[in-house]
């Protein structure tokens, strides 16, 4: 794959069969460092880095850092979007650097690149997850169950691990949670990945907490704050139909009323 | 410079971010139900009074202080009327109070809007509410000038 980059810039010679191209690619990111002499001020900053139609957002960012802006900050672990660290809003659009290819994202024009919405930014892309895993905890992501432990698994059905497998699949990478408007300007929404992840467990058939999380969800800022504007539903990048899951839970709370 | 600054003090790394408090219980869900169900009821009643008052018999030339008279004369109409200004005042508040929970961002805007919109719902409700059950087209003591032209019939 490097073969493409060492070519001689004399000439430009027929691509080799099976060569990924490489074309140039301008990232607009957003800035924030209290320490440097924009101070509480954040400000867009532009890279141009060479790069092949097979990299992804997080390559160019990595390639930014380790050739032209060392303290360009960002989260990333895995790099594979499974960790859900590297979630930003990138044109616009939360996804996940890890999963977002460049040539997806028109690299035409500069690509913006900004950190999430809704939580506070402690450096460049990097924001401060904590509100957004108070909320996750406070829904008890863990099984709850009452009586004697059995000496072997908890068994169940195909169809009854069906019922919630879609929100099994939660990263916790925040990517709904900070596109959904409400959580903007209200930060004491529980927010959608907090009711996914309660989801899970409700609609579990091992699990008999269903009830404690309802009674935490039917709160002014629990569900009922959710406006179904399905921006969380596009913005999951792991396919989530998050206002479905949400919408499954509000009913769940008017059976449970009337 | 060492021991100068030794005693300084760290803050914890995460600051507790606690829910200001809990607001849990059934008003929310009550009120998201009540918004479609009154939806749904208000569809009938404004489209039925839209169809009464502007398609049947002579329609929209109809309509003159005498018609309402004569509307506001049947006990159905008083109570259909009755139905749709509480229905529609208590829909379009409480959809007005969800506007401004989502947008006031300071909890003294939030106070001051949602006092305001309460303060209209009372004066709009009570002056209809009244109107419709004490209306009377020709009042005895009036002067007769000012009495619809069907008064003076009897």
């Amino acid at each position: 794959m490097t073969a493409v980059l060492e070519n001689p810039a004399t000439e430009a010679p027929e691509p080799k069969a099976g060569a990924v191209p490489s074309f140039d690619v301008t990232l607009r990111i957003r800035r924030y460092n209290p320490e440097s002499e924009h101070g509480e001020e954040s400000v867009w900053d532009e890279f141009t880095v060479t790069v092949h139609g097979t990299d992804r957002v997080l390559d160019a960012l990595h390639m930014i850092k380790w050739e032209q802006d060392g303290s360009l900050t960002f989260r990333r672990s895995c790099a594979h979007g499974v960790c859900g660290s590297d979630a930003m809003r990138i044109n616009g659009r939360n996804r996940l650097a890890c999963k977002t290819l460049l040539k997806d994202v028109n690299p035409d024009k500069p690509i913006t690149v900004e950190p999430i919405k809704g939580l506070p930014v402690v450096k460049d892309l990097v924001v401060d997850m904590e509100p957004f895993f108070a909320s996750y905890r406070e829904i008890m992501p863990f099984l709850i169950t009452s009586g004697n432990e059995p000496t072997r698994e908890r068994l169940q059905s195909a169809e009854d691990r069906a019922r919630f497998d879609d929100t099994t699949k939660c990263i916790l990478c925040a990517a709904c949670t900070s596109s959904c408007p409400v959580f903007w300007t209200d930060g004491q929404y529980f927010g959608p990945a907090a009711i996914v992840n309660a989801h899970r467990f409700i609609f579990d058939s091992r699990d008999e907490g269903a009830t404690q999380r309802l009674e935490i969800l039917n709160d002014k800022e629990g569900v009922w704050r959710c406006r179904t504007t399905f921006n969380c539903t596009e913005a999951c990048p792991r396919g989530i139909e998050v206002t479905k899951a949400i919408q499954e839970v509000k009913r769940a709370m008017i059976t449970r009323a009337f | 410079m060492a021991q100068a600054t030794s005693q300084v003090t760290v803050d914890a790394p995460r600051s507790p971010y606690d829910r200001r408090k809990t607001t849990r219980g059934n008003f929310e869900l009550y009120s998201w139900v009540f918004m479609r169900a009154s939806g749904v009821v208000l569809l009938v009643l404004i489209f039925g009074h839209l169809w009464m008052n502007l398609m049947v018999g002579e329609g929209v030339h109809a309509i003159d202080f005498g018609f309402v008279a004569g509307k506001w004369a049947s006990p159905l109409w008083q109570v259909w009327d009755l139905l749709m200004l509480w229905l529609a005042m208590i829909h379009g508040t409480n959809g007005v109070r969800t506007i401004i929970n989502d947008y006031a961002q300071r909890d003294g805007t939030r106070m001051v809007l949602k006092g305001l919109l309460y303060l209209a719902f009372v004066v709009v409700v009570v002056l209809g509410t009244l109107v419709i059950f004490t209306f009377d087209p020709c009042p005895t003591d009036a002067p007769a000038d000012l009495l619809a032209s069907f008064c003076s019939a009897n």
